[in-house]
């Protein structure tokens, strides 16, 4: 599934400072659904290259960062259950830089 | 069900406020969903609001606003002018920065608020480290290492601040603190046991009685909102860390309240209002304020702080005016103690100061 991922407020430097990232992720096998929840795993593991705990805490993103889907606030499409479809747009800001 | 494509995931599909339009974001202050027409228009009007209740400017005033050109900075610096023509509030804007020369880190952030100066029209006034006292920050971290460098950093910052304020010849300095920050602040001074900042931390004007009173527009404001509005109207700030901040203790206190907000968004106003309504004992001594005797800037003490860090710069003992060493403000140790003022050794980044 294609999809754009976006980083700002700082979280850009956790990924090689680049803000925008074009990515193909494979749907999981189990559900042929994919959802933020497996999202953030992939992500970690795919693209961030330092102090992945800035961006994650347990099994969600660390408190501060905020998420938006399409322009949305994920806090409105359910967080982790939110479902992702091809050509989404995904945006992950820190709050947490200097102000 | 197959769910429709593009911006529509959110499980109610109407803006609770115009009913019209798909919700954008959720609201932490009253949880509500809004659309980003909405949102523009509850966000602007709830700082006019704050603005005009506790009369914070008013009318002829020139007001500099504190720009790092991060986003409380940014965001202020663009509402600010918003409102002030749409309610004629008549007053002269500045940007005012501090450079406090800091290589790769504020000669980046001072670009963006140089683009500021253009974008929203406001004369920019930038006052350097080097200029008023002789340091850079990157000379003072080359002199002291690592260690208490933020104490420096907070202290000159805070006096550079007046300092340019003055030059500006500006009646109030208006400040990005949002409700976050002072939130987190409140608790700061607590875990310290700091009860003349305590009292004073919440208060949404500083320094009245001083050369160049302070205000909070954004003391109401959550994070949140405000990050949320710089991306949606695509304002320009920087995010970058200050390389020489560990913000340890800080850091674990915003994390606190990060995750406070996480459970129940209210926690942040919640801590505010407590702050506020602190008694404080009418047997707690509080520390006398007055003025330096070598600068003349407002001091508790003998020599204000900027004035103790800089003679120890100076003559090579930059320890001067940290931890518990005995210096020019000596004799006084004893009675701050008393009183429970504490020096700044164990004390992270003091760049949110108030």
């Amino acid at each position: 599934m294609q999809l754009t991922l976006e980083f700002g407020g700082g979280l850009e430097l956790l990924c090689d400072s680049v803000k925008i990232h074009n990515v193909d992720v494979d749907l999981p096998a189990e559900t042929q659904k994919l959802t933020m929840k497996h999202l953030l795993p992939w992500v970690r593991s795919n693209l961030i290259k330092e102090r992945p705990e800035m961006f994650i805490k347990g099994d969600t993103v660390r408190p501060g960062v905020l998420v938006l889907v399409n322009d949305c606030d994920w806090e409105l499409s359910g967080q982790l259950d939110t479902t992702l479809e091809d050509k989404d747009v995904v945006v992950f800001i820190s709050t947490l830089h200097g102000g | 069900m197959e769910e429709s494509h593009g911006g529509d995931k959110a499980r109610s599909r109407l803006c609770c406020i115009c009913n019209q339009r798909r919700p954008a974001l959720r609201r932490p202050k009253t949880l509500q969903q809004i659309c980003r027409e909405c949102f523009y228009v509850v966000f602007e009007e709830e700082i006019h609001r704050v603005i005009v209740d506790n009369k914070l400017f008013k009318s002829g005033e020139r007001i500099a606003i504190g720009a790092s050109g991060g986003k409380d900075s940014t965001v202020l610096a663009y509402v600010m002018s918003e409102l002030n023509r749409r309610h004629n509030y008549g007053l002269d804007l500045f940007l005012l920065s501090v450079d406090e020369g800091i290589t790769g880190y504020r000669d980046d952030s001072l670009e963006t608020v140089k683009r500021n100066e253009v974008q929203y029209g406001l004369p920019l006034k930038v006052v350097s480290y080097k200029d008023l006292y002789g340091w850079t920050m990157d000379e003072i971290v080359k002199m002291i290492g690592l260690k208490n460098n933020c104490t420096f950093c907070g202290v000159f910052r805070r006096q550079a601040l007046d300092r340019g304020a003055a030059l500006l010849k500006v009646d109030k300095l208006a400040t990005g603190h949002n409700a976050d920050d002072i939130a987190e602040t409140v608790l700061l001074n607590i875990l310290r046991g700091d009860i003349a900042r305590l009292s004073r931390c919440t208060s949404i004007i500083t320094g009245e009685d001083g050369p160049i009173p302070r205000c909070k527009p954004f003391k109401y404001t959550y994070e949140k909102e405000i990050v949320m509005y710089a991306y949606f109207k695509k304002l320009d700030y920087f995010s970058t860390e200050c390389i020489y901040s560990p913000n340890a203790y800080r850091g674990f206190a915003r994390e606190f309240i990060k995750d406070l907000e996480r459970i129940r968004p209210r926690a942040i106003l919640d801590i505010i209002k407590s702050g506020e309504d602190f008694r404080i004992a009418t047997s707690t001594k509080m520390p006398e304020q007055g003025t330096c005797q070598r600068c003349g800037y407002i001091s508790s003490q003998k020599w204000c702080k900027a004035c103790v860090l800089l003679e120890g710069l100076n003559r090579g003992l930059p320890k001067l005016g940290i931890g518990r060493t005995r210096g020019i403000n000596g004799d006084r140790q004893k009675d701050d103690q008393q009183i429970g003022v504490k020096n700044l050794q164990s004390k992270a980044c003091e760049s949110l100061d108030f």
